[in-house]
């Protein structure tokens, strides 16, 4: 069997990952395992960076990570494999595909439960309630009640006055 | 570029340092929160170009420094500092190795009491930490989540609402915080019961790590308990965890000490009159069989068998024998050889004080 990294060298290290019905399966030869730091098979974190970030994707045929780029920072699934960070906070968006499956060993959950910044949480707040204020005022003046649409008009005007300024 | 403060000034001095007390600190050095954050706008610093780095720098330290908390800090660039002074600074555990090793672009905000230590542009564009001597895991975390509600007012975080703050490693992702406590514990060193307790502990989900951190030796039988988890569980989840696994270690670590007493007192009494030996009559001592010996002198002193002894100078001469602070202490570019040499001399004349000990 060949090295699923290099594709060249005969595989000696045989990984396998179940997750739920999933199956990952990772063969890698000396050298490829040596340079992922999984020559040592106790590095299991090694395992899940390369299974979470680079391999398992060249491995699903629906997913092409050829040259997976961060739009805003420039930032590469081969920088990330060197360095084992990111390059911005937009790479968590550019990247969310391969860090999901990462995440998943690594944390006790996928989801963020603890604390948050309460200016954005206001904000969230503000603009899910100019939306939800939106969608009425449209409601009103497609049923042509016209005094529901000047309430509403008022109400949105004032929220957006009230709106906190956006940190640049 | 010379820093607005000079450090030396500023610091508290060693004995002083050693002088405060927390609970349950014969067993728990001190206590560390640290919360990892970022700005919206910036790539993470190790990504980051010079002058981009620059700019995070200038918009985070004046916003830190300007908290009520940090009233008369030490705010400063990295680069204004030699590398002496930031090894000093890693000595006393109030900048990573890491972050000695970095310089234009980033920078710290330390406070007066040195009970918080902001390093900005380390992995992360911030990394606060607040810390306090002894047991006080709980009153740490309130603290930085304070200055952190306090900076999020000013700074534009990058917030995620399904994955938290989002941070340079996505190991840290989440709530960013790392928990820790710095644990002397030479009687489960001696009692040989340390490494069923170490993987017992990793089992938990928590890293024991040595002295400076991450890939270092556990010197001076002094280990770094911490949290590796940060996404999925609140930081109040977190740190109450981290407080029983801490909780059952104070008392593993008391047992092994007692029993050793009770049970095999030759080998303890051995342990310890051969350290201060060591201390007191060496003429050439490294700083690693300084700190292996000083943990066994902080032991018996902690024990009562080397009656009116303070623990005080020997946590002070753990601190003072440490390379950077000798090497400052003497004011002389010294080699290693030189070092060792002034370290003896310092130790003979410091215990000349300690009396000799009470045991058998």
């Amino acid at each position: 069997m060949l090295c699923s990294i290099c594709k060249e060298r005969q595989a000696t290290l045989h990984l396998t990952k179940i997750e739920g019905d999933k199956m990952q399966k990772l063969d890698l030869c000396d050298e490829c395992a040596k340079a992922n730091g999984m020559d040592d098979p106790s590095a299991l974190m090694g395992a899940d960076l390369t299974l979470g970030l680079g391999a398992s994707l060249e491995l699903d045929p629906g997913a092409k990570i050829a040259e997976l780029k961060c739009s805003r920072c420039g930032f590469t699934q081969a920088d990330f494999k060197k360095s084992g960070r990111l390059g911005c906070p937009e790479c968590y968006v550019t990247f969310a595909q391969g860090l999901a499956e990462m995440l998943k060993p690594m944390h006790k959950g996928t989801r963020h439960v603890g604390k948050a910044p309460a200016a954005l949480m206001a904000e969230r707040e503000a603009a899910d309630r100019l939306k939800t204020l939106e969608k009425k005022l449209a409601r009103a003046i497609e049923t042509e009640d016209f005094e529901t649409a000047a309430a509403v008009r008022d109400q949105i005007k004032e929220l957006k006055g009230a709106a906190p300024v956006k940190g640049g | 570029m010379k820093p607005m403060k000079n450090l030396h000034e500023f610091l508290i001095s060693p004995g002083e340092a050693a002088r405060q007390h927390g609970p349950k600190d014969c067993i728990v050095m001190s206590s560390r929160v640290r919360l990892a954050r970022n700005l919206r706008n910036a790539a993470f610093p190790t990504w980051a170009k010079k002058l981009e780095r620059v700019r995070v720098l200038d918009a985070i330290l004046p916003a830190v420094r300007d908290l009520p908390e940090m009233v008369d800090s030490f705010a400063e660039p990295m680069d204004t500092l030699s590398p002496l002074d930031r090894q000093i600074l890693v000595e006393r555990h109030l900048i990573s190795r890491e972050h000695a090793a970095k310089s234009t672009g980033s920078g710290l905000v330390l406070n007066r009491a040195e009970t918080f230590s902001v390093m900005i542009n380390e992995e992360d564009h911030l990394r606060m930490q607040a810390l306090r001597p002894g047991f006080q895991i709980r009153e740490v975390w309130q603290a930085i989540d304070r200055l952190d509600s306090a900076l999020e007012q000013k700074l534009p975080y990058a917030f995620d609402s399904e994955l938290g703050y989002l941070t340079a490693c996505p190991t840290n992702l989440g709530t960013g915080i790392r928990v820790s406590a710095m644990l002397h514990l030479p009687g489960l060193v001696l009692a040989e019961q340390i490494t069923p307790i170490i993987s017992s502990v990793n089992k938990l989900g928590l890293a024991v790590r040595g002295l400076y951190g991450e890939g270092t030796e556990a010197l001076g039988n002094v280990f770094q308990v911490s949290n590796q988890m940060t996404l999925g569980e609140t930081e109040s989840a977190i740190v109450e965890r981290l407080e029983k696994v801490l909780a059952q270690i104070i008392e593993h670590e008391e047992n092994a000490r007692q029993t050793m007493l009770e049970k095999r007192p030759k080998v303890l009494f051995n342990c310890l009159g051969r350290a201060y030996g060591n201390l007191a009559y060496s003429h050439i001592i490294s700083s690693k069989e300084t700190m292996n010996q000083l943990s066994l002198l902080r032991l018996g002193v902690d024990m009562g068998l080397f009656p009116g002894a303070e623990r005080a100078l020997v946590d002070e001469l753990f601190l003072v024998t440490q390379p950077a602070h000798l090497q400052k202490l003497l004011s002389d570019k010294l080699t290693a050889e030189e070092r060792d040499l002034a370290r003896a001399d310092m130790l003979r004349e410091r215990l000349k004080v300690l009396p000799r000990p009470a045991m058998g």
